[in-house]
């Protein structure tokens, strides 16, 4: 650990740490947390990892909406006189120290009972009696050691999903019922006549079928469900072939043990539809902390501060109405669209937009929904309810409500379409030729076929393939809703990419200084005087300028809302900030500058440029290959220059578009048959990340803000998108190639079938050796594809 | 050979049993979180330590 890290969260103290028992913060914020634990003596949070904090946020109010009943009674699990129970996410959990230091809560406060982390889930569960604490004092207390919980509407309004089961126990009981069918069935495989065989056999054959009873109508139901949805619908889905597969090899099963002819085909049922269920778990793999169906309620805060009378007090924000007052503080969001009345307005809009530098506003201006206030109080008067909001309204479009209709949405369902008709025609061809040529063997020839022909292999490997290309996925960032976005990414034409927070960054942004040089003097002056204004824009540039600067406060010093600073320092007089505040002319209207004057001179201005992601050109360069790419941005057209310099010539440029103009741009490329990517981070971005084809959302940090999509990836990893669109599309070609395969393998089984040697024993080395080594190749060629990444 | 009818039944009625607990332990969501009480596991050492130190300094009190 080197001297200059902080302690606590890790990051660079800067030049000037604060020190405490021989240890280095880089803010006060750290420090305390590092002295609540050490009062407690719960240091050994710093034992079990190096920096593990992370910084505690100023909460100075923010929670008092849990002290209103009918919130509290919604977010509490489990409640009665004495004991409570809650549950909170808590997005920052992220190693074993986290683990350790929310376990022991209740050292830190008495009432708690019990804490437990779920670290998959980053939940935090904790009991405690409700009459030694309360609700507001835990979620202060997580958040004052740097945990603190995720709050939204959403929870309110939705408590204790609870996860399905249903395919665990179909799996489980085939499982059980295969292994067991297998060794009942083996003595008969080889057809000795023995005597105890003889004498047994019907024992064993009665368990069999006992065992594969359960098998059929409880763990393949979904099969039987969906084949009937499919044909229903006139669609011979993959369910089809398999239903009729089960459904043929339990009849001729249970006849053949009636009549006593042979032992049937149990263990081959068992075995498919084990097999069956396992692909179907296997891509049912979803990344639980994830969630891909975030709309505004998850952004918003539950409460918000009502001014009634002179009075402040908490509603739920779905209670706002017209023309109530509302206190905003710090770092809070803005729920509803209104007019600011009066506070230092400076709203990020980076949730709405991705743009991360905050916009001054000045009362009467109207404030949107979705920013989020970022110095001090201020104090607004609403104009519409949330639902009517400018942001806000864009959930009330159609796409939002769409409900899945019953297509053939999968490349194994395409298939199977003309998989169905051919073995339907083989059997049928079969049934005549035997029925004219042995009569007795007709129905073991046409059963036989469509056994054989039950596709076992065809509908594992997508299941496997998509299954394992998501856990891959995972493992490097990317994270796909489902299997079906695989499949989406390989038939896209057009990609669109959002400007802002998209193929800009959010925390780096570049600044220029265009004017006189500054002297070595000049800077140091202005970094003191820029010290002491906590304007975003201010703080930037503070970290820009290498200088020292200089202990001294400025002897005069004004920051004017809105506008700049006038200040005095030795004997140097500053006047920064917008051109009309220091009387400068304009330069560039749509870039955001601050104009700096020193001692009536006008000295020049620094713009506050967007950085550009690493690797944008070459991902642009790759992708321009192959796609068609357009950039999408609500801002105005004054990077087009710069952009069009930067990147390939043949991309298309759209600015000034609204969120519903996104989503009506892409709803045209649609209907002219093009199939659209859309690239976006913002809230802004939703309505057309919902329209397209596939919409990927571009997260900074993954577990937290992203609005509805198909896949989320890391920022970090945009530089890697060309390459991960590739994969995509070697995944379907190796779907492709195992059809060819399991194929091959149904005509194998066919010779048998249509030559009536279909014995169980055939039937039980058959079954599994082809899923088996379907799954087999297509995991080893999926793994070897994707180790290019 | 009639104890066939014995084995058997045991070993269905002993490998029935197994799957009813694992159904059970499946349906009280002891495989919801695998990964938590491994580390937790782990923490049941300094914890103690703790509370060692605590009742310590209690009794040099």
């Amino acid at each position: 650990m080197t001297l200059n890290n902080c302690y606590h969260c890790g990051i660079d103290c800067g030049r000037t740490p604060i020190e405490f028992n021989d240890k280095y913060f880089c803010c006060n914020g750290c420090k305390t947390v590092y002295e609540i634990l050490n009062v407690n003596e719960l240091t050994c949070y710093y034992d079990l990892e190096t920096s593990p904090g992370t910084i505690p946020k100023d909460i100075k109010g923010k929670y008092n909406y849990l002290d209103n009943k009918d919130i509290i009674e919604k977010l509490l699990e489990f409640n009665d006189t004495e004991t409570s129970v809650v549950e909170f996410y808590i997005p920052s959990i992220h190693c074993s120290s986290c683990i350790w230091v929310l376990e022991n809560l209740s050292k830190l406060n008495e009432g708690v009972t019990t804490s437990m982390v779920n670290f998959p889930k980053k939940l935090l569960r904790i009991t405690f009696k409700n009459k030694r604490t309360n609700l507001k004092e835990l979620v202060e207390l997580i958040t004052s050691i740097g945990y603190e919980p995720y709050i939204s509407l959403e929870d309110a309004d939705s408590k204790n999903k609870n996860v399905d089961k249903t395919l665990i126990y179909q799996v489980s009981i085939a499982a059980f019922a295969f292994g067991n069918i297998m060794l009942l069935s083996f003595p008969e495989y080889f057809e000795v006549d023995e005597f105890w065989l003889e004498k047994y056999k019907h024992l064993f054959r009665l368990l069999m079928f006992t065992m594969a009873i359960p098998v059929v109508f409880y763990s393949a139901k979904d099969y039987f469900i969906s084949a009937y949805k499919g044909l229903r619908h006139k669609l011979l889905n993959i369910d089809v072939p398999i239903a009729l597969g089960i459904s043929v090899l339990f009849i001729r099963s249970t006849i053949e043990i009636l009549l006593d002819i042979g032992s049937g085909f149990f263990d081959s049922l068992a075995g498919l539809i084990f097999f069956l269920l396992l692909g179907k778990f296997f891509q049912q793999k979803t990344y639980n902390f994830l969630s891909f169906e975030r709309d505004y309620k998850s952004y918003f805060p539950i409460a918000v501060t009502l001014i009634l009378n002179n009075k402040e007090t908490s509603v739920q924000v779905k209670d706002i109405k017209k023309g109530d007052r509302l206190l905003i503080r710090n770092e809070e969001l803005i729920p509803v669209d209104g007019i600011l009345i009066n506070g230092n307005a400076a709203i990020d809009y980076s949730f709405v937009t991705g743009e991360s530098i905050p916009v001054m506003k000045q009362s009467g201006d109207k404030l949107f929904a979705g920013g989020k206030q970022t110095s001090g109080a201020i104090e607004m008067e609403v104009i519409s309810s949330i639902s009517q909001s400018y942001l806000t309204q864009l959930w009330s479009n159609d796409i939002f409500n769409k409900s899945e209709d019953f297509t053939i949405k999968n490349i194994t369902d395409r298939i199977s379409k003309y998989f169905t008709v051919a073995i339907l025609l083989i059997a049928m061809f079969a049934g005549v030729f035997w029925y004219f040529y042995n009569a007795s063997m007709a129905f073991n020839v046409v059963t036989a076929v469509l056994i054989i022909a039950c596709p076992c292999a065809l509908a594992l490997s997508a299941p496997f393939a998509f299954g394992n290309i998501l856990r891959i996925f995972g493992y490097k960032k990317f994270y796909l809703k489902n299997a079906e976005t695989i499949e989406n990414i390989s038939k896209v034409d057009t990609i669109i990419f959002d400007k802002t927070g998209t193929i800009t960054s959010n925390n780096k942004t570049n600044i220029d200084y265009k004017g006189t040089e500054l002297t070595n003097e000049e800077k140091t002056g202005l970094k003191s005087v820029l010290r002491a204004s906590n304007h975003p824009l201010s703080r930037s540039l503070y970290e820009l300028i290498n200088e020292d600067a200089i202990a001294e406060k400025p002897s005069e010093f004004k920051e004017i809302l809105g506008k700049g600073i006038v200040a005095t320092i030795n004997d140097m007089n500053f006047k920064l900030g917008s051109s009309s505040f220091v009387e400068a002319k304009t330069i560039n209207a749509n870039e955001t500058s601050i104009y700096i004057k020193i001692n009536d001179e006008y000295k020049g201005f620094y713009i506050f440029k967007n950085s550009y992601r690493e690797g944008l050109k070459e991902v642009f360069n790759k992708l321009s290959k192959h796609y068609k790419l357009i950039i999408l941005s609500g801002d105005n057209e004054g990077e087009q220059p710069y952009l069009e310099k930067l990147l390939p010539a043949n991309i298309q440029y759209q600015f000034n578009q609204k969120p519903e103009n996104k989503l009506e741009f892409i709803k045209n490329l649609q209907e002219k048959g093009e199939r659209v990517m859309m690239i976006g981070d913002g809230l802004n971005d939703a309505g057309a990340l919902a329209q397209s084809n596939v919409g990927i959302s571009i997260s900074e940090d993954v577990n937290v803000f992203s609005p509805a999509c198909d896949a989320i990836l890391d920022a970090k990893l945009f530089n890697k998108l060309p390459k991960f669109l590739t994969l995509s599309n070697k995944t379907i070609k190796i779907i492709k190639a195992s059809f060819v395969l399991s194929l091959c393998y149904n005509v194998i089984g066919m010779y048998f079938a249509l030559n009536g040697l279909l014995t169980p024993v055939v039937a039980a080395i058959l079954m599994p050796l082809s899923s088996i080594s379907i799954v087999v190749f297509v995991t080893i060629l999926t793994n070897w594809v994707s180790k290019k990444i | 050979m009639e104890v066939v009818y014995i084995t058997i039944g045991v070993s269905i009625v002993v490998a029935v049993f197994f799957f009813i607990i694992f159904i059970k332990s499946v349906k009280s969501g002891q495989y919801e979180d695998m990964y938590t009480p491994s580390i937790r596991m782990l923490f049941d050492d300094e914890l103690v330590t703790t509370k060692e130190k605590d009742k310590k300094e209690k009794s040099t009190k």
